[in-house]
């Protein structure tokens, strides 16, 4: 069963802020999927080595040609919030002399 | 004269045609596809856009390109319609979520380039469970899409809008994607053909990615003769998606054979027939025994490990999406909920979690707590690499069981559609892509057709064979639907109705 602070410390990693309620349903959901997925346990894999995709890809390389890019307008347009042509987000720093 | 109903109920070699024959224009099949949709979809609610002026200028382009012998192959002036999963340039994509509703992208997927390229008409965006997470299309931000043999029934999920557009005739392909079976499950509830091909065969260029070492995109259509075209056209190797494969893309069509001579066909053993529904087992042996008559040869096979398939999709998708969805972080585009005021050290963070809060529907935010919760430290190895090592073990099984046969035959899901509001335990949700799940973590093709009724619900027929093995699939579709008159049947426009 995972405790309300876990499930807490996990919302907060995925950046989800959820009501009280909604993290306590989601706590007994997590743990209802969580226990079907336990039976893996059962399955031997000592000697098993992990697949992250199905072929066997190597780095795929093109030449470095500069091509026309997007123009900036296109790429801000659906932004909820620019400035100067530049996507405005709030202050994670104090700027120089405001103070405090 | 041929009703509009019944223009937009042709296959696509009828079609076309009628088309070469000048006996109708691309503009009237247009017209009769948006009569069905003005007609039938207040009560399924397939689309969630409908581009009918975009529709009607391209179908009028593609009635010039015939009149002066510049057509661009067999998809030239065909309606479709695309999963809202697919960027479209100047149209608005939403993934079925709240997060991105009033996006408009600003250029097109690569399939859907090509089939623009290729001269099909796009009637219009249709609904899915919020970003392909849901087997239902009930999680849409935008409300459920009812099944067209019953709208009081679920069309299945995610594809639910695809599968239901093509169903009631809105349409005759569309495009939708497949991570765990969002294409196959939903062509299987409502009674059409769904492909999912081989990981790697399709671009994934844009198309908003779920969990990008499962997703694929494929065709949904009213028989597999019409599956084959849309394939040839959206197949191949993109330079914008590294993990498209090199593979020669055959004339899918050219593979069609009347009987399955010589054709290798297996039941897993642990796809237990007599633990499902009566109707749904009597049906998969029925087809079973069809192949044997169209020559195909019964080989007994074991798919051991597909038992646990299911709990290592649900570590390894979720995982890749809790990844993949970091994107939406209300600032470059979609939905921004919090403040800007400057100042506290938490205020990006804040504006970040309140918008991902408030953005993201119920079922998103469990995929993502799941994925976050298998990937954190301490439960990595637990969780995320034990999954991946089970993925070698269910894809082992597979490669052993294509030594022995070329497809294996199966139930497409484990019941028919059921209703809208039944199934509200997310755990049972997940256990109705059993069936389908392994294909994607092995990264075979797989393709669901149908096969019979239940009470007046279709019912699917699961066909999975080897990588790049799609012109084996769908030549043993296409025999099978040559025998048999399942893809024919329509759902009647005057049956039960919500409201």
């Amino acid at each position: 069963m995972l405790t309300p602070e876990e499930v807490a410390h996990v919302a907060r990693l995925a950046r989800l802020e959820l009501a009280p309620d909604a993290l306590d349903l989601m706590g007994r959901q997590l743990t209802a999927v969580l226990g079907h997925i336990d039976m893996l346990n059962a399955v031997d894999t000592s000697a098993v080595s992990p697949t992250a995709q199905v072929f066997d890809l190597r780095d795929v390389l093109r030449p470095d040609q500069a091509r026309p890019p997007f123009p900036p307008e296109l790429m801000l347009a659906n932004a909820p919030s620019v400035s100067d042509g530049l996507f405005k987000v709030p202050a994670v720093l104090e700027a120089a002399g405001d103070g405090s | 004269m041929t009703a509009p109903s019944d223009l937009a109920f042709l296959s696509l070699h009828e079609a076309q045609t009628l088309l070469a024959r000048g006996a109708v224009s691309s503009l009237d099949l247009t017209e009769a596809c948006l009569e069905c949709i003005a007609a039938a979809d207040p009560a399924i609610h397939a689309f969630l856009t409908v581009t009918a002026d975009l529709a009607r200028t391209q179908a009028r382009a593609s009635d010039v390109r015939r009149a002066v012998g510049t057509l661009r192959g067999p998809l030239d002036g065909i309606p479709m319609s695309l999963k809202d999963m697919l960027l479209t340039e100047g149209i608005a994509t939403t993934a079925g979520s709240r997060i991105l509703e009033g996006f408009v992208p600003p250029y097109n997927g690569t399939v859907v380039q090509r089939l623009l390229d290729a001269g099909a008409v796009l009637l219009g965006k249709v609904n899915q469970d919020e970003f392909a997470m849901g087997s239902s299309t009930e999680t849409s931000a935008f409300g459920p899409t009812g099944n067209p043999w019953d709208t009081t029934r679920v069309p299945g999920g995610s594809s639910g809008g695809s599968a239901a557009a093509v169903a009631a005739g809105m349409g005759y392909f569309s495009l939708g994607t497949d991570t765990g079976g969002s294409i196959r499950q939903p062509a299987a509830l409502c009674g059409i053909a769904g492909l999912k091909p081989t990981y790697g065969r399709v671009s994934r260029f844009g198309v908003i990615a779920f969990a990008s070492s499962l997703d694929q995109i494929g065709p949904l259509a009213r028989s597999v003769a019409d599956l084959a075209p849309v394939l040839g056209v959206i197949a191949g190797l993109d330079p914008l998606d590294s993990t498209s494969q090199p593979v020669p893309v055959p004339d899918y069509a050219a593979a069609f054979t009347p009987d399955l001579r010589g054709l290798r066909v297996g039941v897993p053993r642990e796809y237990i027939l007599d633990r499902l529904p009566p109707a749904i087992g009597a049906a998969i042996q029925a087809a079973v025994a069809q192949f044997q008559t169209l020559g195909a040869t019964l080989h007994e096979v074991s798919l051991p490990y597909s038992e646990y398939a299911l709990a290592a999709y649900y570590i390894i998708a979720p995982a890749e999406a809790s990844a993949n969805l970091a994107r939406y972080d209300g600032v470059k585009y979609g939905l921004r909920v919090g403040s800007m005021g400057r100042g506290a050290d938490s205020a990006g963070a804040d504006l970040m979690s309140r918008t991902r809060g408030a953005g993201f529907g119920s079922e998103v935010q469990r995929r993502i707590m799941l994925g976050t919760y298998g990937l954190s430290s301490g439960y990595y190895d637990a969780y995320y690499k034990k999954a991946q090592q089970v993925r070698t073990l269910v894809a082992q099984d597979f490669a052993q069981a294509f030594e022995r046969v070329d497809i294996l035959l199966g139930p497409t899901t484990p019941t028919t559609a059921f209703c809208v509001g039944e199934v509200s335990d997310p755990l049972q949700m997940y256990l109705m892509d059993v069936y389908t799940i392994p294909a994607n973590l092995a990264g075979i093709c797989g393709l669901s057709i149908p096969c019979g009724f239940a009470d007046g619900l279709p019912i699917g027929l699961h066909l999975q064979a080897r990588p790049f093995a799609e012109p084996t699939l769908l030549r043993a579709g296409y025999a099978y639907e040559q025998a048999t008159d399942w893809h024919l049947r329509r759902p009647d426009p005057a049956v039960k109705h919500k409201a």
